[in-house]
């Protein structure tokens, strides 16, 4: 068992963990942060991406240990400072990009680190970005419609041509 | 415009802000004080004899509590099947056993033969390790065809054959069928395949079992579609344990699909396992576990014929199928080829006789069940195929000839040759939409813009017919199930005059919260966020059949107007008293009771609070309190309907299929939340579209999985798709139950699969192509390559 220090959402936390103990499940089970989902075993659904010192990051396929001194966020901390829902989140529920919700957080993570880099995406650039994010439920239809929505471009229009 | 938060609104959803802000509560975010870990130790091969099992150095191993086994299991019951299908012989079907742990032979990969429970989940895995299991390897079979041979490898000793039941429907119908295609003026033979599918909801199933000594009280925290079914089959069936004392328990459950109705393995051995190890004990499963141990789907290989007179009516059809019920048989298996897909085989069209043959078998592979749609895609993939083989054999339009044998409009209710009756629908209507809103007449000058491109472009037409909310549960009983299909909901008013509504309905991604409190607040005339939805746990919600077949609203939704219109006649009748008015004088509208025709009135609140604190009130004749329950359970199916159509380009080097366009024309009766409806069918149309392109769970012929993680198994991704046209203009409401609504959950993966394939068949037929007849699923760019290069 080693040490690991990092700030997740802001917070200075720390706490011990196997060399094999995954970032994801450190985030769960050890700082009890269930936001991060964990889909599958290969790397390939993305419901655990979370950003580490501002990069997307599936958080199943980094150990606990390499995030050591990093800056984490997760969906937790993603609503604004006063708890509302963020201008992502918001565009999720307005244009119901999610079901289930159990690969929203990691959307949303996605989606945010996307907007971040090109603020005024096409849909072609939205759905190549959400390719390492699988969602069963929505036909990824209103999530695309949600992400281009939150970059303050019309949905409905793009999704018309 | 509907008002918000009414009927006909779209509402955003309630549950949406949990989720986003990542306090979802789901199974897996569960860890109760003191628990215990399990790890599955599952065979590695197809089939096999086990000669021993060896746990000794497991056990000794750090952490280690118990390794269980068969032997552990002695007392207890199998995995009961809740649906006993009988044959055309009038034989009820071979049911082997289905034990909770291997019992002396594993019969497919990913059988569980013993679980490690550890105090970590690391220890339980590396335990594991320390097992020694000696396994002599048998002969598999996979084949169905080769499984009924008579030298076939058994996958049950016990049983005759690997034979489940050989049914036929309609059995008397069969000499008249055989001799209507005698009489044919032209015959379609369709031979195809409906390949196996795994469902793969995002959230893989997890089981939490709890267990209170000093009063007996067992929890059970799983990830299902019906918690309420999973109590009733595990307590009765497998464990023994009474209802009052099993507490099942379904959180935010991350998608089903049907692949969490059914009662599993591990459910039983987490609940078992606390009570023998007196401490809570959790079972995680990985993706990769739930390739081999979450029922599968599809899967039926299918003879399709059609019979037409001279005029091109429809006069007769008949199937053969074989489906696979993998290696044991899944809660509601033996009823997806039989009654969920032998009933729809009339489709949309008038074919006076039908006759269906469908012999379910046993493999060593991983067991089949519904997945969405169960047995409703598996029809209307041959039917439509079929009817587009047949326009291009007698050299028609797939259109004309469709409309030409489509139920008339003013034929409903329409009894079709296959037991079922129509109560409602206009398939001309959905079909002309469907043209309309894909710009059909706009087709062939984007098809010369393909060509251009050096693109084969193709447009593919599916029209479907489900049947939703089975009932009544005395009919289903007659059929072979072994548990009623109403549904239930207890609606509690408290005295301030909100509500909370307890259903037997769970959600899982079906925005019940929102749907259902829109249903209650447009009766009731009060604002929804004064109504909470509370469903997923036993013992707060009255008995329930659970979310599946689309049978939510249409039954679910029913039982809560059932109880809320009890609450209004009840609330008339203290606002009668209040108003000193006779009760038939009392209307209710916007939350307000008004004497007719005269300006009295009491609110809403007033009448509740009368209810709860009943110092004016009529004691002598009625009860204090607002609170009622009622079971609904429906006359008939509903019958949801829709014309799909596909707009697809095929690369001539490649065989890559891209979808350019695909636009849905749906009839789902009445809507209550038409952004939620949209965004069923908009997933419900990437599962199909996957099904048909890339999705396929394969075997090797030893039985091993192929397809057993997401590297290779293909998941649709974001890219995979264009945007979809989703339409329900052409609405006729159903006519037996309160609402009007028939259900939309899983057309979209119903109707989508044949459109796919015929747009696919369509651009190989216009560039010449006339040859391939079909292509069976998936249509990878390998398989469209070798039917273009054969």
């Amino acid at each position: 068992m080693a040490k690991v220090s990092m700030t997740v959402n802001g917070k200075a936390v720390s706490g011990e963990v196997e060399g094999r103990t995954l970032l994801s499940t450190f985030l769960r089970e050890g700082l009890g942060l269930t936001g991060t989902h964990i889909g599958c075993d290969t790397s390939q659904c993305g419901a655990c991406t979370v950003h580490v010192d501002g990069k997307q990051v599936k958080s199943c396929a980094m150990f606990a240990a390499e995030a050591d001194g990093a800056e984490v966020r997760t969906i937790e901390g993603m609503a604004n400072a006063d708890g509302s829902l963020s201008v992502i989140q918001q565009a999720f529920q307005d244009h119901h990009g999610l079901q289930c919700g159990f690969c929203t957080p990691g959307m949303v993570m996605a989606a945010a680190s996307l907007l971040a880099d090109n603020p005024k995406p096409t849909e072609a650039e939205v759905r190549h970005h959400l390719e390492g994010n699988m969602c069963r439920c929505t036909g990824y239809h209103n999530i695309v419609k949600a992400v281009l929505a939150a970059s303050g471009q019309d949905a409905g229009q793009i999704a018309a041509e | 415009m509907p008002k918000d938060g009414g009927i006909g609104a779209s509402t955003k959803r309630r549950e949406d802000v949990r989720f986003l802000t990542g306090k979802g509560r789901y199974t897996d975010d569960i860890n109760i004080r003191g628990q215990a870990y399990a790890w599955f130790i599952r065979s590695d091969v197809a089939h096999g004899k086990i000669n021993s099992i060896d746990s000794s150095a497991a056990e000794a191993m750090p952490g280690v509590v118990k390794v269980f086994t068969a032997a552990d299991f002695a007392g207890v019951g199998g995995i009961p099947c809740g649906w006993q299908v009988t044959d055309r012989f009038g034989k009820v079907m071979q049911e082997p056993k289905h034990p909770v742990l291997a019992d002396g032979k594993v019969r497919h990969v990913g059988d569980p033969i013993a679980v490690v429970v550890a105090e970590t989940l690391e220890q339980a895995r590396d335990a594991a390790e320390a097992v020694e299991i000696d396994i002599t390897e048998l002969p598999a079979v996979v084949n169905m065809k080769a499984a009924l041979l008579p030298d076939s490898p058994k996958v049950h000793e016990e049983l005759t054959s690997n034979l489940c039941y050989d049914w036929g429907f309609v059995e008397e119908n069969k000499a008249a069928v055989d001799e209507a295609f005698e009489k044919a003026a032209h015959v379609t033979t369709l031979e195809l395949v409906n390949n196996r599918l795994v469902a793969n909801p995002m959230e893989p199933r997890v089981a939490v079992g709890d267990f209170e000594s000093h009063s007996g009280q067992h929890t059970l925290y799983t990830t299902s579609q019906n918690p309420h079914v999973i109590r009733l089959l595990m307590g009765a069936f497998v464990l023994g344990i009474p209802e009052h004392k099993l507490r099942v328990v379904a959180p935010d459950v991350g998608g089903g699909f049907g692949s969490k109705i059914y009662h599993y393995a591990e459910e039983a051995f987490v609940t078992f396992a606390a009570k023998a190890l007196n401490r809570p004990v959790k079972w995680t499963s990985s993706r990769s576990e739930a390739f081999l141990s979450d029922a599968q789907g599809r899967d039926h290989v299918t003879k399709i014929q059609l019979a037409l007179d001279a005029d091109n009516n429809f006069t007769a059809l008949r199937t053969d199928t074989y489906a696979n019920m993998g290696a044991y048989l899944s809660t509601f298996a033996p009823s997806i080829p039989t009654w969920l897909h032998g009933t729809l085989m009339a489709g949309n069209y008038r074919t006076p006789l039908i006759y269906v043959n469908v012999k379910a078998v046993f493999t060593n592979t991983i067991p089949v069940d519904a997945y969405r749609g169960a047995g409703r895609p598996e029809a209307t993939f041959q039917l439509e195929r079929l009817v587009d083989k047949a326009a291009r054999e007698l050299g028609v339009s797939p259109i004309e000839l469709r409309r030409q044998n489509f139920i008339k409009p003013d034929q409903f209710p329409y009894q079709t040759p296959v037991a079922v009756v129509y109560d409602t629908g206009n398939y001309h209507a959905t079909l002309d939409r469907v043209l309309e809103i894909s710009n059909y007449a706009g087709f062939e000058a984007r098809a010369a813009e393909s060509k251009a491109r050096g693109k084969l472009r193709g447009f593919g037409l599916a029209h479907y017919i489900e049947a939703c909310g089975i009932a009544p549960s005395n009919l289903v009983g007659q059929l072979g199930a072994r548990a009623g299909l109403y549904e239930s909901a207890s609606v509690r008013v408290n005295a301030t005059g909100s509500i909370t509504v307890f259903t037997g309905s769970h959600s899982h991604g079906q925005g019940h919260e929102t749907s259902f409190a829109q249903v209650v607040a447009e009766m009731i005339g009060i604002d929804a966020g004064q109504i909470d939805i509370v469903h997923g746990d036993t013992s707060n919600t009255p008995m329930g059949m659970g979310t599946y077949g689309s049978r939510s609203l249409a039954v679910g939704g029913s039982a809560i107007v059932k109880a809320t219109n009890k609450i209004i006649n009840k609330a008339k009748k203290i606002a009668a008293h209040l108003l000193e008015a006779s009760e038939g004088d009392i209307e209710l509208k916007d939350g307000k009771f008004t004497v007719a025709g005269t300006d009295k009135s009491v609110d809403w609140v007033g009448v509740t609070l009368a209810a709860y604190v009943p110092h004016n009130y009529p004691l002598e004749s009625m009860e204090p309190g607002l609170e009622e329950t009622a079971f609904y359970d429906p006359s008939n199916f509903t019958y949801p309907s829709g014309g799909y159509a596909c707009e697809v380009e095929v690369c001539p080097e490649t065989g890559k299929v891209t979808i350019c366009a695909f636009s849905a024309a749906d009839d789902f009766g009445n809507i209550v939340n038409p952004m939620i409806v949209e965004g069923q069918v908009q997933g419900g149309l990437a599962q199909g579209i996957g099904q048909a392109l890339m999705e396929n769970c394969a075997y090797d012929e030893n039985g091993q999985l192929l397809s057993g993680s997401f590297m290779d198994y293909a998941m649709p991704r974001a890219d995979d798709f264009p945007m979809f046209t989703v339409d329900h203009s052409c609405n006729t409401p159903c006519t037996h139950n309160p609402l009007g609504v028939k259900g939309c959950g899983e057309a979209g993966a119903i109707g989508s699969p044949p459109a796919v394939v015929n747009a696919v068949i369509d651009a190989l037929h216009r560039a010449g192509r006339t040859d391939i007849a079909h292509i069976d699923m998936p249509l990878t760019p390998s398989r469209v390559w070798s039917a273009m290069n054969a």
